[in-house]
């Protein structure tokens, strides 16, 4: 399935593997260094949704940090199609934890920054194709306002579409429906799987809830405490397109339980191994790197 | 016109009916009140301002007051803004800089009065750099703490989407300190008024740098009039405000994003 229109003049979305090999990456400087990823290996796959979830504080971000290019590692290897990864690319796109919307931009300015910026796209195909994607996420009526007058749900979906607008080969959610209340987070999960089952454009999403993680994923990478490496990949079988009512059959739960069976595990080990003093001298220690 | 106009006007007339029965009467409720029985109740300070605005030289005044605040202020904004944007995006920049404009912030711009007529050729010199120093420092730092922390995912998204060093500059960090600027402008332009009165009264009404609001309020104590000394004071009380509602309007029209609320 194609998600463009031959009209736009804007060509299928190539698929890309991702491939991570011996990835590690510390902060801070001696007494202080802090290991965050440790010796991590991961596949995504082309065409697939790839859910990573870890503990709280695992290294997601810094993992997300490293793929899309805003930080480099300090040893092992990110390659896009057998492409190292050298810096930040329009190929990739990251949708933030919190909205990453310029506050001073419309939504349709904002959909249409990454083109107007690099003068890649002809004038009427930009004006086009930004309509189009402001009307799929549903924002037509808002697409002249600014991010601070939509509610947390319209914002996500302005991004979404500004990341869409880029063609990326790769999309990367970095919790991206944390902080929305409950209801429009199902909602905003039913949405993203509707535009993920579309074109199935390959897709890292990070996330720490549980029945998120089960409800997207077609692999879920579950990641150890810090400094992060990979438990366990667990493929999830459960038919497409997904209903939100999936997660109460006996095979979700199945998932979910050795998946808690993990995180609980690496749970643990971060209470046994820390007290109040070395979580202050972490965060400490995060905050001078 | 709205309530809250009203409610506006209505705070000033309660406020000029206070003080008008406050210095007629001298005391409330049997009970003596301070100070206000000294000051000129408002009735008179009307009669002298009836008196002066028929005068050229209180036109002079102003004018001479509103374009000294207008040079040094201006001036700040084109050093200042730059060079506060230089800080943040810099490190070398800030490196060298930061150190010596840390060193001379703290000295109030008032001190640089005798240095400055001494330094500079002319009384009018002196006074626009001391207004200058006024507004330069405030908005500096506005704008260096402005720019600095402008949320790094605007950056980092930015980049994802192939912006150049350039792009970074002009799309995101200058929009992005845009509110910083005015919140400085508007803190220096209050700034600017003070230490241009500070000035004028200072140096004095000689022949070459005559007259302005703050020498109008020095010779009307001179001659002892207070009434003139309250109509100075209102009058700078009322460029100030004007001076700021010039620059909330700018802002606003600059920001439209702001507007929301």
């Amino acid at each position: 399935m194609n998600m463009t229109s031959p009209a736009t003049g804007l060509g299928a979305i190539p698929r890309v593997n991702v491939e991570i090999r011996g990835l590690s990456k510390a902060y801070g400087e001696a007494w202080h260094r802090q290991q965050i990823i440790a010796d991590l290996d991961l596949d995504v796959s082309a065409g697939q949704l790839t859910v990573v979830i870890g503990p709280s504080g695992c290294g997601k971000s810094t993992l997300v940090g490293l793929i899309a290019g805003f930080e480099k590692p300090d040893t092992g290897e990110i390659k896009i199609d057998g492409v190292p990864v050298g810096g930040p690319g329009n190929d990739r796109m990251v949708v933030f934890q919190e909205t990453a919307l310029m506050p001073w931009l419309t939504v349709r300015q904002n959909v249409s920054f990454g083109p107007r910026l690099r003068g890649d796209m002809d004038r009427a195909v930009l004006k086009a194709e930004t309509d189009r994607l402001i009307e799929k996420v549903g924002l037509r009526e808002f697409k002249d306002k600014y991010p601070l007058q939509l509610s947390g749900g319209m914002q996500r979906r302005a991004e979404l579409a500004r990341a869409m607008m880029n063609q990326p080969k790769l999309m990367i959610m970095d919790e991206p429906f944390r902080g929305l209340d409950a209801m429009s987070r199902e909602l905003m999960q039913e949405f993203f799987l509707k535009l993920f089952e579309e074109n199935r454009r390959t897709n890292l999403f990070v996330t720490s809830e549980i029945d998120e993680a089960i409800f997207l994923a077609d692999r879920l990478v579950v990641l150890s405490n810090r400094p992060a490496t990979v438990r366990r990949v667990i493929p999830i079988e459960l038919p497409r397109p997904r209903t939100y009512g999936m997660l109460g059959s006996a095979q979700a739960y199945e998932y979910k339980r050795e998946a808690l069976d993990i995180l609980h595990q690496e749970a643990m080990k971060s209470f046994k191994k820390g007290g109040g003093q070395s979580d202050f001298l972490e965060a400490y220690a995060k905050r001078v790197q | 016109m709205n309530a809250v106009f009203w409610r506006g006007i209505l705070a000033l007339i309660v406020a000029v009916l206070l003080w008008e029965l406050g210095s007629r009467f001298k005391q409330m409720f049997g009970v003596q009140l301070p100070w206000i029985g000294m000051v000129p109740p408002p009735s008179n300070v009307v009669q002298a301002w009836a008196k002066v605005v028929t005068e050229a030289g209180y036109w002079q005044s102003w004018y001479l007051s509103l374009n000294r605040v207008l040079a040094g202020f201006i001036a700040a904004q084109i050093v200042g803004i730059p060079f506060g944007l230089a800080l943040a995006v810099n490190r070398y920049f800030r490196d060298i800089f930061f150190p010596p404009f840390e060193i001379l912030r703290p000295i109030p711009p008032l001190a640089w009065v005798p240095a400055s007529l001494i330094f500079w050729p002319t009384n009018e010199m002196s006074i626009a750099f001391v207004t200058f120093l006024g507004a330069f420092y405030t908005i500096v730092i506005n704008v260096l703490g402005g720019a600095r922390t402008i949320n790094v995912q605007y950056l980092r998204a930015a980049q994802s989407m192939g912006a150049t060093q350039w792009h970074l500059f002009w799309k995101i960090i200058l929009p992005g300190t845009m509110p910083s600027i005015f919140t400085g402008a508007s803190v220096g332009m209050g700034i600017t008024w003070e230490v241009v009165v500070a000035a004028e009264m200072i140096s004095g009404g000689g022949t070459q740098a005559g007259g302005g609001l703050g020498f109008f309020i020095w010779n009307s104590y001179m001659g002892g009039s207070l009434e003139q000394i309250v109509v100075g004071m209102i009058s700078i009380g009322i460029a100030g405000y004007l001076c700021a509602s010039a620059i909330r309007y700018i802002g606003f029209a600059a920001m439209p994003w702001r507007r929301l609320f």
